[in-house]
């Protein structure tokens, strides 16, 4: 009784405030709606318009597929990888087991273990696709970075490799991949290879074309520290790895961010053109797989494919963009 | 009185800009005794900051130079810590942070861990920033980033204390209570101060001597007032001295009647196309940093 009573002696002032924050709170509702509402049409009126003109399209593979094809494709790839899960454990289970009976017969006897020989499937190639951007990302930003900061710092340097920059920059990871490929198979000679060689080549050609953003943004960021902080370094006599430290790399995380985030873009990009190219496994190879197969579900798969690769490559933005928003101190 | 602590002699400062040689400082001659408190005036763009930065060692004389305690200064040195004209504090670190990264380098092998951090807290509260250690410089108000950099260069505790409008950014409560707390340290740790200010009170207020800068171009030293008000100072019952009033009208005559601001009245002592230089020079101010790299070497004939 005592809160009821309460609520109905509310003073005007909190009654006009409450008012306030029902209608913000209704601004909000219908910013957000707003916010999925539009994102949601543009996708319908996409899909509808995809629906309708595919069938149009006639190539020698049949018509292109509609959205309707492609969701069938999807759950069949994934029905596809679950099946060869299955049967992958079974081979696991049944070479355990066979190993057991020789190793109870003869507890001296060498047991063989092979890995399941099957085909990867599609999203076998989508982990192996991601494992090898990943590297090829992690050397370029190895490399990048700490050009960049000797780069930023030290003007004549910079004046000495800039054209080289300027030149290497634009190149198309085709225009590599063929060098790459034969310096690989030249200088990476091992009986017991740790990497494969097409791993190889397709993670060097990433790093290549994705270092340039990281590079130059780091650079940048270095040589466009605040001279007032500046100052302060010099004042406080802060050595030149303290400098580095506290001062150069924190007051340019920003930068360096934005270009790990372009590099990142680049990356993936790259890779899928290297995959198909270099024949080593990964979506790339599974795109030219699919085309070289020519059946009449290659083109639906493909563009399973092609959503895929888009939308691995908006997930990796955003998980650049978490991990900038925990790091830099501008955010 | 004891011979010179801080020494600058016959200094010139020589600025490289695109129309040739640019000729900030000429002139310049001053002593400053131990402990003494200095004030430096002028109007804007003479070339206040750059005294104080030939005396910080971030900017090199072009001729002439400066010496503190028989070494001549030519490199910067937390001795002569600087509070800069607008804070420069980090703005990725927080406010303990900022102090931290001085306290750290200046008393790395004399303190303890635990006696540097009593310092840094020492020296926040000093400036009542006590109570915002964990905000970083973008989450307070300018006057209070400006606090923590007074804290910044008390923590290095400098022989030499240079400060660049330490107090331009205060609301005036502010502003009086920070004037207080800093004449009662300087006279407490007996430090040497040099203080760039605009405004003329807190001029006389605080210091032991005003040093009056011409307009520039080749700015130089106009006037030198010595202000023999006891010490302590208050400022309430100081407000009616006549020998408060006098020193002020003093300055204020120097500022407003001898060196008019350039381009404001009529300077018989200038050239037109020298007063129509120094406004367009003043937009470069940023650049000082950029520049004083270059400068020290190129010296005009
Ligand atoms: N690096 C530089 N290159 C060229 N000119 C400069 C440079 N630094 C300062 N100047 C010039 O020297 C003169 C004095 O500059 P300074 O910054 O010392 O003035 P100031 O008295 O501190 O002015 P304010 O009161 O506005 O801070 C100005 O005309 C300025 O344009
Ligand atoms: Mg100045």
């Amino acid at each position: 009784m005592t809160t009821l009573s309460h609520t109905d002696s509310l003073s005007q002032g909190q009654r006009w405030l409450r008012a306030l924050t029902d209608k913000l709170s209704g601004v909000n509702l219908a910013e957000t709606g707003r916010q999925l509402l539009l994102p949601a049409i543009g996708i319908i009126l996409f899909l509808g318009f995809w629906h309708i003109a595919a069938p149009q399209v006639q190539t020698s593979l049949g018509a292109f597929p509609g959205p309707a094809q492609v969701l069938e494709q999807t759950g069949r790839l994934w029905q596809e990888h679950d099946n060869q899960r299955d049967r992958a454990a079974q081979f696991v289970t049944m070479q355990e087991e066979r190993n057991e009976r020789i190793l109870a017969e003869n507890p001296d006897a060498e047991v063989k273990i092979r890995d399941y020989p099957g085909a990867p499937t599609f999203i076998d190639q989508i982990f192996t696709s991601l494992g090898t951007v990943l590297a090829g990302f992690v050397l370029a930003t190895i490399i990048a970075v700490p050009l960049g900061i000797i780069i930023g710092l030290n003007r004549h340097f910079s004046a000495a490799v800039n054209p080289l920059i300027q030149i290497f920059k634009p190149v198309s990871p085709l225009a590599w991949l063929p060098l790459v490929t034969m310096v690989v198979s030249a200088t990476y000679v091992s009986d017991d290879p740790m990497f494969e060689k097409s791993f190889l080549t397709s993670m060097i050609t990433v790093t290549l074309c994705s270092l340039w953003p990281t590079l130059i943004n780091t650079s940048v960021g270095v040589s466009a520290v605040n001279p007032d902080l500046l100052n302060v370094s010099k004042v406080l006599r802060l050595s030149f790895w303290t400098h580095v430290r506290k001062v150069v790399l924190p007051s340019s995380v920003p930068m360096i961010f934005t270009g790990l985030r372009v590099s990142l873009g680049i990356a993936w990009m790259v890779l899928i053109a290297a995959e198909m190219l270099a024949q080593s496994p990964g979506l790339g190879k599974f795109v030219w797989d699919e085309f070289q197969n020519g059946g009449s579900e290659s083109l639906s798969r493909i563009m399973v494919a092609v959503l895929a690769i888009g939308f691995i490559g908006f997930l990796l933005d955003r998980i650049m963009l978490l991990i900038q928003k925990k790091v830099a101190w501008n955010e | 009185m004891s011979k010179s602590h801080l020494e600058l002699t016959n200094v010139q400062m020589a600025f490289d800009t695109k129309e040739g040689p640019f000729i900030a400082l000429e002139n310049i001659d001053l002593k400053i005794r131990k402990g003494e408190f200095v004030s430096l005036i002028g109007h804007s763009g003479c070339g206040k900051s750059t005294v104080l930065n030939i005396v910080a060692g971030l900017l090199q004389a072009t001729r002439g130079g400066c010496v503190l305690d028989g070494h001549e200064v030519n490199t910067p040195g937390p001795e002569r810590a600087v509070v800069f004209q607008n804070h420069s504090l980090m703005p990725w670190l927080t406010v303990y942070e900022n102090v931290e990264l001085a306290v750290q380098q200046v008393f790395r092998k004399s303190m303890s861990k635990a006696e540097r951090k009593e310092w840094i807290l020492h020296n926040l509260k000093l400036v009542n920033m006590d109570h915002a250690l964990d905000k970083r410089p973008g989450e307070i108000s300018g006057g209070m980033a400006q606090r923590v950099g007074i804290a910044r260069a008390l923590a290095m505790k400098p022989s030499v204390l240079l400060m660049d409008e330490p107090f331009g950014a205060l609301d005036a409560l502010t502003r009086a209570h920070l004037q207080d707390s800093l004449m009662k340290i300087q006279q407490d740790l007996n430090s040497t101060v040099i203080m760039i200010t605009h405004d003329v009170d807190e001029a006389v207020l605080l210091s032991d001597r005003i040093v009056m800068m011409t307009n520039g171009p080749a700015a130089t030293i106009g006037e030198e007032l010595y202000i023999e008000l006891p010490r302590p100072r208050n400022r309430v019952t100081l407000a009616d001295h006549p020998e408060y009033v006098r020193y002020r009208q003093a300055v204020l005559s120097f500022l407003y009647e001898k060196q008019r601001f350039p381009g404001k009245g009529e300077d018989e002592q200038e050239e037109p196309t020298a007063e129509a230089e120094a406004p367009a020079q003043g937009d470069n101010l940023p650049d000082v940093g950029n520049e004083s790299e270059e400068s020290p070497v190129r010296r005009i004939a």
